[in-house]
């Protein structure tokens, strides 16, 4: 199981590695921590002309608090969001989520961008990118562009990101003291995709929900928010009535497709059982 | 040169193994866990799954562990790396070794190098593991053969061992 | 000398018999160290990938290599034309196995394709990268055929034959109909009857199958450098097939890196090696890939049983009747047989309890699935899981506790030598002594009071247990009456050297397990020199004893017999030359802690490095009549029991979240008797990772396969293997009963784990689940599995 062969390029600016992927042409591949990309190659499943290496871009890594923003760098590790102080302060719902991640030797290696930019439906950050509405700065040849979470995730394993382009950093915006997340996933084995993973995030003030974005993974092509299971709790207190109708309202938001270990009706089942569960944490704070 | 072809292209790199820098011509598809096996013939860093699940393959790199497996050694150049062997001359393990074979906590002794190199990284990061801490921080390595509690029992006692608590 | 009347060598000063010391060849393998195939280049070496066939059944329309032969690097490509003039191909039957049938099988497609990843053609390279890349490049045209890949229709008139000449896809069938089954079950208080799933697994060595195959045409020598138990069944197989001197073959087998069962076959990709290297003269590596695993390491397993148990008022079982069908591959495995773990489940099924009524039919059938074999615990997992099952049933209907109604069905501790309905015979059992101290272990009064404390709050816990029977060292019935080459007996040389020091030399092998350390612990007691002093050297057929090597826990009670006796007459020949240079009655001394002392005051006369170096050096200070024999060898077969059974008794304590299905182990208990305890340590370690890799198929781990007889989860992602995170605590205790058809009384110990542990965590999960009726007993138990019995999806 030895990967095809390729050939490689280390880009030392965005601007370098823009200039590669021009040259390269679509068949060329960025790699950042590799962690996705790295066995698909060994197991041919990806067989890239070039593979353009980001991984010494200083400008792409980094988390920083700008205001009412957390900027965080692609190439940002997941074991560095893990350590950081800061982002279990103003980010919490990607402190809870970054433990969920595979393993350590994983998360020492693997980047926020690269799993972004993979857009694996059953992966932890593009669900919580979505519950947060976070924005994704995208760098091409014609300049720089934002894109919002809503809009970033196409489909299996694609994203906004053209050919041509890079995914530079990621915008968070800043928790208010009144919203609360939790974060919470059904996986067989520890460090395993969910079976189905729920990021949620609300404002919960005198014991009403408002604003309440329940994002579902691997339930679809890509990450889910249930707007008609919102809208139900909305203005609500935490009661069982209020969590049954919100898990009721679920049929309307998720369609899950089976997989290998599970069913569709399985999945929609673990889906309100995360829904009642987060929601009581939520509702705890 | 392993897992190219003579008409492959080779980027030169330079990897500091063990404190050593070693500089290889090498295929851009070359794994870091082959090139430490094939290049510079340290074969304690061993492949299970080429696919990042088993962890047998798991080294160092600037001080952290990663899957040497789901790592090309063409993106190490100038990156120190650590194996199984170079933590042993280094020393640091030896009581950590030591408690995995009064424990008898490797049958096959296979997976035993990564999860040596996993456990030394989690008492640096964590000298107080609790029993779950430690089964959680090693579930990204697979052992077939002790069912992991001699294994999860010879980290904890080194823990308490490095804590000055008898054991 | 100390073995007088009534005090056994096991039992001498400084015995190392029963206690746990560290293993010599540990500290290698913690320093990164070890010798494993992979690890080795060879001058000229060079490597194999092939191309597979994707299809599960298929004719091979043609084959075109040009443009694979093309890219630089490779060396050849290799198709079955290349190789029928040089070796012959192999059955997988056994004569004692009744009309077992099975079709010839050859290292690379003949025509058709049997199997997704049969190899098709065999790619050699300077590297194992481009090996890969030229196999992409082999142009392989297939003509798809219909695939049997369900084994309850796999015997229909309708399902094609898979191979034409064998006439239907029957591989073996075995009946056995002991007593009145029929009455038994007319006259039944209760009848218990459930159909049970026993899902496909395999092994997931964490060492790959590999093998360097190395032929040197001038003197038309073969070695072989294997990660292989049976190092000298594969010198045999080699020879013969490749039509070479069986002399001139050399199997080495250093460390392996876990074999469970699944380095004990033949394989096709390792015999093409070893046709490949006599057909270039130089070196040839085959390591297989963890895809190339999934597809191509024997399977586990695969039964469907429809089985019932009829018992009387008091709780006893008045017989067993079932039906087994196992699917195999296309092929029955060669040498051993894919019809033995169908034979194991008929032999053991229901083995710890005293119903003489017993009925069951075994059919074996093939399939376009991966083959199936014997994988750690033959048969046992299924033979336990059937009436550890029903026995639960029967005490749930007749409101009996779990643990009293197998009480009174085990077969009484008077009763022994018992022969069992099915015709196994057991020599002496301790299932009484073992669950008596199982339940004291566990504190099982506290467990059910906890449990029923916790369903109050919606918790539920359960508990599970079962007993069994477990075939340990085996005597030539189990394959050498079948007309394999597979020695069921083992011989250790053993040597004493001019430092003082001994060198045992033993035909068992080391495969992680402790092999070395057991036979050195055994040796030094019996000679009587320290640990320090004793170096075992295994697995390399040009030095060690013929032997078998490592099956059917074989290692201790076997090669660890053959050590005892050789160290005792190296004792014995060590003191008649200390006599002569003591001018001393060998009679009056004895050998401890490596020197020569008077046996009744333990003074010491002599150290044994001084014995060595008259002996080796100055023969001409001996008396003429003196010749010193300071290497020994002995040989042990066991005999009076076809096997030397062990038993145990083990526990489970799951929690059944019923809102997701997702069952969580807390913890396991295990009582075993394997006899003499050499190394406590060991025994434990054996049993714990025993007990997980019985817990991993219960639970996680299937060879899911579509319709089409695609493997659909082979890789290390998809496939399921218990992780650290999940898996319990395991409690072990023992209760020694040694078998008396050996001086050291050891039986095996390495599978009676993985034995149990299924059918213990199915127990407990319907124990958890008893409130609502539901009976679980379809391998392995998924969450979504547990839901849907609770009928919430």
């Amino acid at each position: 199981m030895k990967a095809p062969s390729f050939e490689y390029a280390k880009a030392e600016s965005v601007d370098e590695a823009l200039e590669l992927l021009g040259r390269f042409g679509d068949d060329a591949k960025v790699i950042a921590g590799g962690q996705s990309l790295v066995p698909a190659l060994n197991m041919r499943l990806a067989g890239p002309s070039a593979l353009i290496d980001i991984g010494a871009i200083g400008e792409l890594r980094g988390i920083k608090l700008d205001g009412a923003v957390m900027r965080i760098g692609a190439l940002t590790r997941h074991c560095e969001i893990m350590a950081s102080g800061e982002i279990a302060r103003h980010v919490p719902l990607l402190a809870k989520a970054v433990p969920n991640i595979a393993h350590e030797a994983i998360r020492n290696r693997g980047t926020i961008g690269g799993s972004l930019a993979n857009a694996d439906p059953a992966a932890e950050w593009p669900a919580c990118s979505l519950a947060l509405g976070a924005v994704m700065e995208i760098a091409g040849q014609n300049g720089r562009r934002k894109v919002s979470a809503a809009d970033f995730f196409q489909g299996y394993y694609t994203t906004a990101i053209e050919p041509d382009e890079i995914l530079i950093a990621i915008e968070f915006p800043v928790i208010s003291a009144d919203y609360r997340s939790a974060f919470m996933e059904l996986s067989r084995r520890k460090g395993d995709y969910a079976m189905v993973g729920l990021a949620a995030h609300a404002r919960v003030s005198g014991g009403v929900f408002n604003d309440v974005r329940l994002s579902f993974f691997n339930v679809a092509d890509r990450p889910v928010l249930a707007v008609s299971a919102a809208a139900v709790l909305e203005g609500k207190e935490m009661s069982v009535q209020a969590v049954e109708q919100a898990q009721q309202a679920l049929g309307d938001d998720l369609d899950p497709l089976g997989d290998l270990y599970c069913s569709p009706e399985y999945k929609i089942r673990l889906a309100r059982v995360l829904t009642g569960r987060v929601l009581s944490q939520l509702a705890a704070g | 040169m392993s897992g190219g072809n003579a008409m492959e292209k080779t980027y030169p790199v330079t990897v500091i193994v063990n404190g050593t820098p070693m500089t290889a011509l090498v295929p851009a598809r070359l794994t870091l866990a082959d090139f430490l096996r094939n290049e510079a013939e340290l074969t304690g860093t061993h492949v299970g799954c080429e696919h990042g699940v088993c962890g047998a393959c798991t080294v160092r790199v600037d001080g952290r562990t990663v899957r040497g497996c789901l790592t090309l050694a063409v993106q190490c150049d100038g990156a120190e790396v650590e194996t199984i062997e170079g933590a042993t001359e280094d020393g640091r393990i030896k009581d950590l070794q030591d408690a995995f074979i009064e424990r008898n906590a490797l049958q096959c002794g296979f997976c035993t190098p990564g999860f040596l190199m996993a456990a030394d990284e989690l008492l640096n990061d964590n000298p107080s593991p609790t029993r779950e801490e430690i089964r959680e921080h090693l579930s990204g390595n697979y052992c077939r053969c002790t069912g992991y509690q001699a294994i999860v029992e010879a980290v904890e006692m080194t823990a308490a061992r490095r804590r000055g608590e008898a054991q | 000398m100390s073995d007088r009347p009534g005090i056994s060598v096991l039992d001498r000063p400084n015995s190392y018999i029963g206690r746990t010391v560290e293993r010599p060849n540990a500290r290698r393998l913690v320093q990164g160290r070890g010798a494993f195939v992979d690890d080795m280049k060879l001058p000229r070496m060079v490597h194999l990938a092939f191309c597979r066939s994707p299809y599960a059944h298929a004719e091979v329309v043609s084959i075109d290599k040009a443009e694979a032969e093309a890219l630089p690097g490779v060396i050849r490509v290799v198709t079955m034309e290349d190789l029928k003039d040089i070796m012959t191909p192999w059955v997988g039957v056994l004569d004692h196995l009744k009309g077992i049938k099975s079709a010839e099988q050859w290292p690379l497609a003949n025509g058709k394709v049997h199997w997704q990843g049969e190899p098709v053609a065999a790619v050699v390279a300077t590297s194992r990268a481009i090996a890969e890349d030229a196999a992409d490049l082999v142009m392989v045209e297939y003509n798809e055929l219909p695939p049997v890949t369900d084994m309850m229709t796999a015997l229909d008139p309708e399902t094609p034959v898979i191979h034409k000449e064998l006439g239907d896809n029957l591989c073996f069938e075995r009946n056995v109909d002991e007593g009145d089954v029929d009455k038994a079950f007319a006259e039944a208080a209760f009848v218990a009857e459930e159909t049970m799933r026993f899902n496909r697994h395999t092994g997931v060595t964490m060492e790959p199958r590999a093998i360097i195959c190395d032929y040197n045409p001038a003197d038309e020598v073969l070695t072989l450098h294997m990660a292989v138990q049976c190092p000298h069944m594969s010198k045999n197989l080699y020879a013969k097939h490749l039509g070479l001197d069986e002399n001139k073959v050399r199997v080495i087998c250093k460390d392996v890196g876990g074999s469970f069962g699944i380095k004990i076959h033949t394989y096709s990709d390792e015999m093409a090696a070893g046709a490949i290297t006599v057909l270039l003269g130089r070196p040839v590596k085959f390591v297989a890939d963890r895809l190339e695993s999934f597809v191509t390491d024997i399977h586990a397993r695969d039964h469907v049983v429809k089985a019932r148990m009829a018992f009387n008022a008091e709780g006893e079982i008045t017989a067993l009747d079932m039906d087994d069908v196992t699917g195999i591959g296309p092929y029955s495995v060669y040498p051993r047989t894919s019809g033995i773990e169908a034979n194991q489940v008929v032999n053991l099924t229901g083995g710890p309890y005293k119903h003489r009524n017993y009925r069951c039919r075994a059919r074996v059938v093939f399939l376009n699935k991966n083959v199936m074999c014997q994988y750690r615990g033959v048969g046992h997992p299924i033979a336990v899981a059937i009436a550890e099952h029903l026995i639960d049933r029967g005490a749930v209907a007749l409101g009996l506790d779990p643990v009293e109604i197998r009480h009174r069905n085990f077969i009484p501790d008077d009763a022994y030598p018992y022969t069992a309905p099915s015709g196994a015979i057991y020599e002496r059992q301790s299932h009484h002594q073992c669950l008596d101290k199982l339940v004291e272990m566990m504190d099982y009064k506290g467990l059910r009071a906890e449990q029923a404390a916790l369903r109050e709050k919606g918790i539920y816990r359960g508990i599970g247990f079962v007993s069994l029977v477990e075939v340990t060292n085996p005597s030539p019935a189990f394959y050498g009456v079948g007309g394999a080459r597979i020695a069921s007996q083992d011989g250790c040389t053993i040597r004493l050297d001019p430092t003082g020091g001994i060198t045992c030399i033993t035909g068992v092998t080391e495969q992680g397990q402790g092999t070395e350390t057991i036979v050195a612990q055994i040796a030094a007691s019996a000679v009587g020199v320290s640990m320090d002093n004793v170096r075992v050297i295994t697995g390399d057929t040009d030095v060690v004893p013929y032997g078998g090597g490592t099956w059917a826990s074989r290692g201790a009670g076997i090669g660890g017999e053959a050590a005892l006796q050789a160290g005792k007459e190296l004792r014995k020949n060590i003191l008649k030359v200390a006599a002569t240079i003591l001018q001393s009655d060998p009679e009056a001394l004895d050998i401890r802690d490596g020197a020569i002392i008077d046996a009744d005051t333990g003074t010491e006369r002599m150290p044994l490095s001084e014995l060595g170096r008259i002996a080796y050096f100055r023969g001409d200070t001996l008396p003429h009549d003196v010749q010193p024999e300071l290497v020994v060898t002995r040989h042990f077969v066991s005999r009076g029991f076809p096997f030397v059974f062990t038993n145990a008794a083990h526990a489970c304590h799951v929690e059944v979240d019923i809102e997701t299905g997702m069952v969580k182990l807390l913890k396991y208990w295990v009582v075993e008797d394997c006899g003499t305890v050499i190394n406590p340590l060991l025994v434990e370690e054996q049993t714990r990772g025993g007990v997980v890799q019985g817990l991993g198929p219960a639970l996680f781990e299937e060879c899911l396969y579509s319709d089409e007889g695609q493997l659909q989860n082979g890789s290390m992602a998809d496939y399921l293997v218990p992780m650290a995170a999940e898996m319990p605590d395991i409690v072990v205790g023992h209760v020694e009963t040694p078998t008396a058809t050996s001086e050291l009384g050891a039986k095996g110990v390495g599978e009676a784990g993985t034995a149990g542990a299924p059918g213990a965590v199915m127990n407990a999960i319907n124990d958890a689940l008893g409130s609502f009726n539901v009976s679980l007993a379809d391998m392995p138990f998924t969450p979504e599995k547990v839901l849907r019995a609770l009928g919430k999806v």
